[in-house]
């Protein structure tokens, strides 16, 4: 087995790791073990995991509240990510957080941020603090199609082209912010045009390739990584699901659905792998659904935190 | 360097200029930014001097507050320790989601691994004619959210050690400066010995008969009244509270059980303020008094308006802290 062939093996487990992961966040929510809200990001997977194939261990990100996949692609451990949804004290936030603000600092997960635009000035403030120091340092920052109209959005931009910042912009376009269709929002077709107002590329991404996302990404962080400024990335996808765990998504056309479901990123990446046939694909499942089940029975275990412990949190001193 | 302790009597302005410059000389990590702080010295001019003697380090932003606020939490979080300018306190809201969901909150939420060492300097108040969009003071519109800091100064030697203080904490401190005080001269002692302790108000004057608590340009009105009042025969205390948070309740319960009568007294409406939060803390401690608390206030039907005779009218003057003074011993 080449290095190569290894790696898009290692990008596959990694994606179904996330569908999974999702799909048991569904079932616990639904048996109250998850309290709250939950964002799911099934359909979504190969952004995540083809960026963080892009990325150095010393790089950086921030990102949304639909932040599952990116914070297991960039490797915060499943039982930390289960764990911080059950509210447990061995949580990635120790258990103060939940699903809406996954962050692994050790990791360069800065954070995830459950207004609307938040990340993307700390991710460039990140960024630039990288340059500052003399570091070669990038970082990337994810957001949805709804964040493109929100005044971050396009101050970061304007910031970040101005001064040159070594970050990246990832729009993950899914076609609805929150419950309604971009088209009643926002009056162009293609986020990635947005950047000409910043003059800085914006690039078409077809999210659903797991291929074209690195591609993509790692372009744009050797670019900012050059020290040749912020690009803008719309990766074109579709999430499964609704919006947040009580949204059923009857809002969408009959068929759009099952027409992305033909393009799902798995089977996309699948169909390029020799020797990775029907059987094989249901074993490594079978093998991935169980480390699912037993991490997650294996987080519910952990105690509560505490106020006390929590306090802490609150001022550093 | 003035590490070591000097004492010299100067402006307020140079007070601010003196606490940045000694930040920025103490540690690399701290940078400036914010609209126009390169330029001229910045628009009120505290920054003069600063550009030429740390190059690279006073940079000007795009007009963006929330995103410059929020890309300063972004660079306290990778290790630096930013001093963001708010030109205006009026602009304090456009900044609100960076105030007020980030920079308290990204250490909380993450579970304690970050910290969020960022400055923010807002110019707030009344100066004579800026209308009513320059000329808020905004310092209680922030005060109660845990994990970030609010600091005041009435005095040149206050805010050099507040600002000192904030730059030097590991968490996010809001600190409000006054237009109308930059003129204003005082002794300050720089260097260590001049750095504020956090959350410790200070008494400016000594009394016996009535504490006015007082922030901002009104402890300099209030210190103006108490003389008017001495030649009356009251003796009157002022405290400049300095910190909103955390409220130096200690101080101000230790002057009210001395005096047994308070007067607040604040350039804001009463409601939703500090001054409201300080009688409470009085209500609840029990602490005997010889008569109600007064706040001296802006009315609260009414915002700041640009004719000199409304803006007098309207922001509290020498002659209404006075008055409630003596209706407070009067009781």
């Amino acid at each position: 087995m080449t290095d190569a062939r290894h790696d898009k093996l290692g990008w596959y487990r990694r994606m179904l790791e996330i569908r999974l992961f999702e799909e048991k966040v569904q079932e616990l929510f639904m048996e109250g073990k998850v309290a709250g809200s939950t964002h799911l990001c099934q359909g979504q997977e190969a952004v995540s995991v083809g960026a963080m194939a892009a990325l150095r261990e010393d790089d950086c990100l921030t990102v949304t509240y639909r932040g599952h996949g990116q914070a297991l692609a960039r490797g915060v451990t499943m039982e930390a990510c289960f764990a911080e949804l059950m509210g447990r004290a061995t949580g990635c936030c120790n258990g103060v957080g939940g699903s809406m603000h996954f962050t692994d600092v050790s990791k360069g997960l800065l954070g995830a941020f459950a207004i609307v635009g938040g990340g993307l000035p700390i991710a460039v403030g990140a960024a630039h603090a990288a340059r500052l120091q003399g570091t070669d340092r990038v970082a990337l920052t994810f957001m949805g199609d709804g964040s493109t109209n929100i005044g971050t959005f396009h101050e970061s931009l304007n910031m970040a082209a101005t001064w040159k910042v070594p970050v990246v912009f990832i729009v993950e376009n899914n076609l609805y912010g929150e419950y309604t269709p971009m088209r009643d929002t926002t009056p162009i077709d293609d986020i990635a045009d947005r950047a000409k107002g910043y003059g800085i590329p914006g690039v078409i991404v077809d999210g659903q390739d797991v291929d074209a996302v690195h591609e993509a990404v790692a372009a744009a962080v050797a670019r900012a990584r050059a020290g040749e400024g912020p690009s803008l990335l719309e990766m074109k996808t579709y999430r499964y699901r609704g919006h947040s765990r009580t949204d059923p998504a009857r809002y969408r056309p009959e068929g759009e659905l099952e027409r992305w479901k033909q393009r799902d990123p798995l089977d996309l990446l699948a169909a390029k792998l020799d020797g990775f046939d029907d059987e094989a694909r249901q074993a490594l499942q079978r093998e991935v659904q169980a480390e699912v089940d037993e991490t997650a029975a294996r987080a519910a275990e952990a105690p509560y935190p505490t106020l006390e412990e929590t306090r802490a949190y609150v001022y550093a001193g | 360097m003035s590490t070591l302790a000097e004492t010299a009597t100067i402006t307020y302005r140079q007070a601010v200029n003196a606490a940045l410059a000694d930040e920025l000389a103490a540690d690399e990590r701290v940078m400036m930014m914010g609209e126009d702080v390169a330029s001229a010295g910045g628009v009120f001019k505290t920054n003069e001097g600063l550009p030429e003697r740390f190059p690279g380090r006073i940079v000007n932003t795009p007009i963006c507050e929330n995103t410059f606020v929020g890309v300063a939490a972004g660079m306290a979080v990778a290790g630096m320790r930013p001093i963001v300018e708010i030109m205006f306190s009026d602009f304090l809201p456009t900044a609100a989601d960076a105030i007020v969901e980030e920079l308290p909150r990204l250490r909380f939420m993450s579970g304690g691994q970050c910290s969020v060492p960022v400055t923010i300097r807002s110019m707030g108040g009344s100066a004579g004619g800026f209308g009513t969009q320059h000329s808020a003071t905004g310092e209680s519109w922030y005060m109660g959210l845990p994990g970030l800091l609010v600091a005041t100064a009435g005095t040149p030697a206050g805010i050099y050690g507040v600002l000192r203080a904030a730059v030097q904490r590991e968490d996010p401190v809001l600190v409000i400066e006054h237009k109308s005080l930059y003129m204003r001269k005082g002794d300050v002692v720089t260097g260590e010995a001049g750095i504020a302790e956090i959350g410790k108000a200070s008494v400016e004057r000594e009394g016996a008969d009535v504490t006015i608590v007082a922030t901002l340009l009104m402890v300099d009105r209030a210190l103006a009244a108490a003389e008017q009042l001495a030649g009356e025969g009251i003796d009157v205390e002022v405290v400049d509270l300095r910190w909103l948070r955390p409220l130096d309740t200690e101080t101000v319960l230790a002057s009210v059980a001395k005096t047994g009568r308070l007067v607040v007294a604040e350039e804001q409406v009463h409601p939703g303020g500090w001054g409201a939060t300080v009688i409470s803390q009085v209500a609840m401690a029990a602490v005997p008094l010889k008569a109600a608390p007064r706040a001296v206030s802006m009315p609260d039907d009414l915002h700041v308006a640009y004719a000199p005779p409304l803006e007098q009218a309207i922001v509290p003057s020498v002659e209404t802290i006075a008055q409630a003074v003596r209706e407070a011993v009067k009781g």
